[in-house]
């Protein structure tokens, strides 16, 4: 188990250094000189430019930049970005609020996608299933901002339920309403994934075999038929993990979250190297440990694949 | 209603009123051209403590007649009609609930495939324990595990103690099965419905299995409903006899009387077919036919394996050519074992392997799932290449062949497969899958190809009409028809058949059966013929090798090998043919 989880590791290693280089190479492939941009339609002091250049390493060559780059950060230096605040404590404010924004998200898409999902493919073609099926693929096919505006308009304009934007400090109640829109399109696709998953599991053969040694319905649903459809829904979560991160930068932008998503997006307009890189980075390592993750948890489902010890 | 509660009343051992009585049982499925009937009147009557077999091919409606005694009858199906008396109560007519009570405890259950009915993420122990334990048989953690060690310890499990904690796939296909029985006789049922409780095994473990089931069931007093598509077996393992086809029970009695003298023309052919009942009876053909007295063949429309087994004993005898197409020689492959350590790592799956087969004759390669025939098919093809030893085909070594020469190699060499639904690709049309080899090869233009098509399916005597139709529509028999048809269009010489008619229905496996000694005859090919059912090798195979744990353990011409085995494995192989022991009033 420790040696499977430390090849995992050594697996990250390469990831970690291909992933910070390509972005490195294309915000410095970006048009434009981010130092002149700065000044916007003023004309700077040559010698202010220059002192700047050198400060953030730009009259480099790109190769060396990114060295600088990388040193610093196994030194715990993410640089500094253009507004002269250190990345790590951009990284330190926004961070924690998209994780909390993030796991509210996978917590509702995945309990109740699965709990719809189950009830839907053990009552295949009923109502409920129907309109599940509907419903789900109402939300597969609208863009998020369109949930996005359409959530704030009726539940914070017009019913007054949630605030319509996210206040200081971004408390968990405000972070609901985002949240559930962050869910949306995942919940539908986990509606429908737990669906088909319960129906083909419930059509096996053990599921028979357990009706015939005289189980109940109500023994044979949770330990017969949906420990075992969960197995592809798991999968499903470890890979929207990433999708939840991107899609924050949408819904973040429209609740105006002061999270990841709202500042990577300022960043890049402006070509801030250091911290777009050091905000991919790190979300990049978070995927990394979120697949590893459940990786593990696959064991826990499944003693099939349970590893080697 | 009749309210008879069997737990209160004294239940007398040779008690007058049938313990199972379906009178005129009819089961539909729902499609959408509506109401299809699977079950059309069928009437069984069984006492306590007796076995019935229920014999027919697949789509013969038995595995549903027994579904619908526990009420357990897959997707859209529903009992239409009639009623089952069990202990003198319908309990077609009772609910969920009610049925829960009988299921386990009264009737107990053990399915047809070991592969499946256990579910793969708990452990074996957990899946007994729960059965015990929602029929009250035991309460309390210990008493449910001690119970659980009994019935499986009962059920020819060895250790269960231990092996209460390990998951299915930690079994054997024959370990499995011995769980589900011992599961389905935890709950000391009145009654057991086996579904083909053995097919999927070998032949070796299914006699030991079944010995075991009987022993169970006689010692507790528990009457067994037996579900198989072998007669043979049937015929050895049960008194009555119930023969059904399309739904309907053609014929039924005890089972010595219908195999000797089967009274419907279905059941008639049946036992025509069985090859575990034709071997058995060519085992005394060198008198000739007609002393054997045996009418049936007559009737098989013209399925006759005896007559094909004798007509290739004589052929084989004419013939002088004894060049050989394949020669192998210390045959050896090594296979490296994911996750072992040093030289436990490595597996041996076949072991210093020779025979030679002369061209135009077929040798049956027989052995146990495991024992590495069909490593030998995978070397002979060249999907694989051998750690050590030689391949010779027409005298050509095959090992350093590569593109044109390999090539070339295949179109002399064609292999058909067992699984008849696996190997046809379903997005292609038969014609299609047919002539694919032939434009591999660029054999000929359009118009060539379509008329070799037409051909060979007049050649595997399926209709031309089939060119245009996709797997699917077709049956099993009729798909392994196509994949020889496939295997013969390059025109080969020799044909590697990998438990070719070892999924296929008894009548089915006669006519391919007949199919492929026609054609050998026919068009002079030469034959590898793996299987792990001695009772089909007598018919088709001149010489037979036995393989056990990657060698050839005997190799002699096959009535040699039937009339004298040498070796002990050779002998338990035989002896577990179903049916072996049946004096059929030769």
């Amino acid at each position: 188990m420790a040696g499977y989880i430390f090849r995992r590791v050594l697996q990250a290693i390469p990831v970690f250094f291909g992933t910070t280089f390509l972005i490195y190479f294309m915000v410095f492939a970006m048009p434009g000189d981010p130092i002149v941009a700065l000044f916007g339609d003023k004309t700077p002091n040559p010698a202010v430019i220059e002192q700047l250049r050198q400060q953030y390493h730009l009259d480099q060559p790109f190769i060396v930049q990114y060295f600088i780059y990388i040193g610093g950060i196994f030194r715990g230096d993410f640089g500094i970005s253009f507004s002269g605040e250190p990345v790590t404590q951009i990284l330190a404010r926004t961070f924690p609020v998209t994780i909390r924004l993030a796991i509210l998200a996978l917590l509702f898409q995945s309990i109740a996608g699965i709990v719809v999902g189950l009830y839907s493919g053990l009552r295949k073609g009923k109502l409920f299933d129907s309109s599940a099926l509907v419903v789900s693929l109402i939300l597969i096919s609208l863009p998020i901002f369109v949930i996005a505006y359409v959530a704030q308009y009726v539940f914070g304009v017009q019913l007054g339920l949630a605030r319509t934007t996210v206040g200081s400090g971004a408390p968990i109640q405000d972070l609901i309403m985002p949240a559930l829109v962050l869910a949306s399109v995942s919940f539908a696709q986990i509606v429908r994934l737990t669906r088909s998953s319960v129906i083909e599991t419930s059509g096996l053969d053990f599921v028979r075999t357990a009706y015939s040694k005289g189980l109940s319905r109500r023994r044979i649903v949770p330990v017969h038929i949906l420990r075992n459809s969960l197995i592809p829904v798991v999968t499903f979560l470890a890979t929207d993990f990433g999708v939840l991160l991107v899609g924050a930068t949408v819904t973040e932008g429209i609740f105006n979250v002061p999270g990841v998503g709202n500042t990577l997006y300022q960043a890049i307009i402006r070509g801030e190297g250091p911290t777009v890189v050091s905000f991919v980075t790190v979300m990049v390592l978070l995927y990394l440990v979120v697949n590893l993750v459940v990786d593990l948890l696959y064991g826990l489902l499944d003693p099939r694949i349970r590893l080697v010890k | 209603m009749i309210a008879t509660d069997a737990s209160a009343a004294p239940i007398d051992g040779r008690a007058v009123t049938p313990l199972l009585e379906i009178k005129d049982l009819q089961v539909g499925f729902q499609t959408q051209r509506g109401m299809v009937t699977a079950v059309d009147g069928v009437n069984i009557t069984l006492m306590p403590g007796q076995t019935l077999a229920i014999v027919g091919e697949s789509g013969s409606g038995k595995s549903t007649t027994a579904h619908a005694i526990i009420n357990l009858l897959p997707g859209s199906g529903r009992i239409t009609g009639g009623e089952i008396l069990f202990e003198g109560r319908n309990i077609a007519a009772l609910d969920e609930k009610q049925m829960e009570e009988i299921r386990g405890r009264k009737i107990g259950f053990v399915p047809q495939d070991p592969m499946s009915n256990l579910n793969p993420v708990w452990s074996v122990g957990f899946q007994v324990e729960e059965a015990i334990r929602a029929n009250g048989i035991a309460t309390g953690k210990q008493d449910v595990k001690k119970r659980a060690i009994q019935v499986l310890t009962e059920a020819g499990l060895s250790d269960a103690d231990r092996r209460l904690k390990q998951f299915p796939h930690q079994f054997s296909g024959g370990m499995r099965q011995r769980v589900l029985i011992g599961m389905g006789l935890s709950s000391n049922p009145k009654l057991l419905i086996a579904d083909e409780p053995t097919s999927a095994l070998d032949v070796t473990v299914q006699r030991r299995i079944l010995d075991h089931l009987e022993k169970l069931t006689r010692e507790s007093g528990t009457a067994l409903v037996f579900i198989t598509h072998d007669l043979g077996l049937a015929a050895e393992r049960a008194e009555q006899l119930v023969v059904m086809y399309k739904g309907k029970v053609v014929e039924s009695g005890p089972s010595r009387e219908i195999l000797q003298n089967p009274m419907h023309p279905y059941t008639q052919r049946l036992v025509a077919a069985a090859p575990s009942l034709a071997s058995r009876r060519i085992q005394s053909a060198s008198k000739p036919l007609e002393d054997l007295g045996y009418e049936a063949t007559r009737v098989t429309e013209g399925v006759d394996l005896i007559a094909a087994a004798e007509s290739r004993h004589e052929a084989h005898a004419a013939t002088a050519d004894t060049t050989a197409a394949i020669a192998v020689k210390d045959l050896t492959k090594i296979y490296k074992i994911r996750g072992g350590k040093g030289s436990a790592s490595t597996l041996k799956a076949v072991d210093g392997v020779s025979f030679e087969i002369e061209r135009g004759t077929t040798m049956a390669l027989v052995g146990e799932s495991g024992s590495g025939k069909s490593t030998v098919a995978k070397l002979l093809l060249r999907l694989e290449d051998a750690t050590s030893g030689e391949i010779r085909i027409d005298g050509t070594d095959t090992a350093p062949l590569k593109g044109k020469s390999l090539l070339a190699l295949r179109r002399k060499m064609q292999p058909v497969f067992q699984d008849p639904y696996g190997s046809l690709d379903p997005l292609r049309n038969i014609g299609n899958t047919i002539s694919e080899p032939l434009s591999v090869f660029k054999v000929g233009d359009s118009t060539s190809r379509r008329a070799r098509v037409n051909e060979l399916l007049d050649q595997v005597a399926l209709p031309k009409s089939l060119v245009t139709r996709y797997p699917n529509e077709l049956s099993g028999g009729q798909r392994q028809r196509v994949a020889i048809a496939r295997a013969l269009a390059l025109k080969p010489e020799i044909v590697v058949l990998d438990e070719a008619v070892s999924a296929l229905d008894v009548l089915v496996q006669a006519q391919i059966l007949q199919l492929l000694t026609d054609l050998q005859s026919e068009l002079g090919l030469t034959y590898l013929f793996i299987t792990h059912d001695l009772a089909v090798v007598r018919v088709i195979a001149d010489n037979v090798s036995v393989m056990k744990s990657g060698r050839i353990v005997e190799a002699a011409a096959t009535d040699e090998v039937f009339d004298n085995p040498r070796e002990e494995y050779t002998k338990e192989l035989l002896d577990a043919i179903p049916g072996a022991n049946i004096p059929l009033g030769i």
